[in-house]
């Protein structure tokens, strides 16, 4: 399921120059591609990007994650089955099921760069440090999440196959 | 005193009756949604409570530090506010509906808290409050208060247009890491969830605000300071000329809703 031209990057514990400079490229290699299908015609998981880290994504981190409201929670803005989490967000659709409706390829293009796809959409992007204006200096040039966060992410939404709310 | 939700709904109706007519544009052309909503109606009812009584309201106490300020002598000519304008609050009766407005003989834009400062350097010789200083918040809460109820009103005039225009590029600017821009919300999604919060229109009719966040006063700019670095945006700088501009272009989409000063917002 690796994407064409996508760099392998190792696990990272922090965010490295090193791991922005790959994260960049990467980036850069794949969304034009991409680009040129939009504005919303699903693209082959072959033309998505791949894995980010070597290291596979582990769920119950990623649940941690987007639970963190440190981390741009998803919470913030959408609805999930984390009942233990009070007042989700009514920003965006609720993502019961969502590993049902999209590939483990399409998780990850939705999380790194959401905006690939929908131009219009409000959603940020987690994985991306260029095109954006004006960032707050302790975040400029450091992306939302880190590469192996992004990993863990998408794994949990991989798992989330129900539409059931309890879960 | 009490603003209850019925005479703040018959303000907005009677706002909404009298828009200025002042600039070509419509607010609704901007996507400002409709009606206009205050910031008001999506506070839990404690807290519109606690605005509504003018004996708990804690933005009071910066009213009654304001009417101490308007009275004081100050400067080298120990001049008071009030030795000019009256000790009637009245007499300031719809001044803050007008602000932010070019002051004409400088062609800069100003807001309510500039004229004031203007006044203290060049008519009573003093030096200016710092922005969102005590005695500033209070000053400006004072005056607004003594619109309480009046439409704002500020006029989109030639002098002001191209203030009004870089006010609205900045309010429909995508910034910071989240890449948002104010529209997004305040306009596209005004009534949903951000976790325990409910998106306002992001009006500006009822500052200085006292906020239960930080249990004091705040501008509306320390407001636009608060948003833009939840963004994880660089702010602008208190009475920066961003912020006076954005300043001018929210208060404008807000034209016709009373003002509430001291309102009491999460």
């Amino acid at each position: 399921m690796r994407a064409v031209g996508m760099p392998q990057l190792q696990p990272i514990s922090g965010v490295s120059m090193r791991h922005i400079f790959l994260g960049a490229i990467a980036l850069c290699l794949t969304l034009p591609a991409v680009a040129q299908n939009a504005p919303m015609a699903p693209k082959p998981d072959t033309l998505l990007p791949g894995p980010l880290t070597t290291e596979p994504g582990n769920p119950a981190r990623g649940r941690l994650i987007v639970r963190d409201l440190d981390r741009a929670s998803c919470l913030i803005c959408h609805a999930l089955p984390i009942p233990e989490e009070p007042d989700h967000g009514t920003i965006g659709p609720p993502l019961h099921g969502i590993g049902a409706h999209l590939s483990v390829a399409e998780l990850r293009q939705r999380i790194i760069d959401p905006k690939a796809a929908n131009p219009d959409t409000i959603m940020p992007s987690y994985y991306r440090t260029t095109g954006l204006r004006d960032v707050l200096e302790i975040y400029r040039g450091r992306p939302i999440y880190t590469a192996q966060q992004v990993e863990d992410v998408v794994a949990y939404m991989a798992t989330l196959t129900t539409t059931q709310t309890a879960q | 005193m009490t603003m209850s939700a019925q005479s703040a709904a018959l303000g907005m109706a009677l706002g909404l009756a009298c828009l200025s007519p002042a600039t070509g544009a419509a607010q609704s052309d901007d996507g400002t949604p409709y009606p206009l909503v205050s910031g008001y109606a999506y506070m839990a009812p404690s807290t519109q409570g606690l605005q509504d009584d003018d004996f708990i309201n804690p933005g009071h106490f910066a009213i009654a530090a304001g009417q101490r300020l308007w009275v004081r002598p100050q400067g080298p000519n120990g001049t008071a506010c009030a030795e000019c304008h009256g000790t009637d609050p009245s007499a300031m009766a719809g001044v803050a509906t007008r602000y932010p407005r070019v002051d004409a003989a400088s062609g800069q834009l100003e807001n309510l808290e500039g004229r004031i400062n203007r006044c203290l350097t060049d008519n009573i010789m003093s030096d200016p409050y710092p922005y969102e200083s005590d005695d500033l918040l209070a000053l400006t809460a004072y005056i607004s208060n003594a619109s309480r109820g009046l439409p704002m009103n500020v006029a989109i005039d030639d002098a002001a247009q191209p203030f009004f225009d870089q006010g609205r590029d900045l309010y429909f600017q995508r910034r910071g890491q989240l890449d948002l821009a104010c529209n997004q919300c305040h306009n596209d999604r005004a009534g949903e969830r951000l976790r325990g919060d409910v998106i306002s229109q992001g009006h500006v009719n009822g500052f200085p605000i006292y906020r239960l966040k930080w249990s004091a006063m705040g501008s509306r700019h320390r407001m636009f300071q608060w948003c833009n670095t939840s963004l994880r945006a660089e702010p602008f700088a208190l009475g920066s000329p961003e912020y006076l501009a954005l300043e001018l272009y929210v208060a404008w989409r807000g034209n016709g809703l009373p003002i509430e000063t001291p309102a009491v917002r999460r």
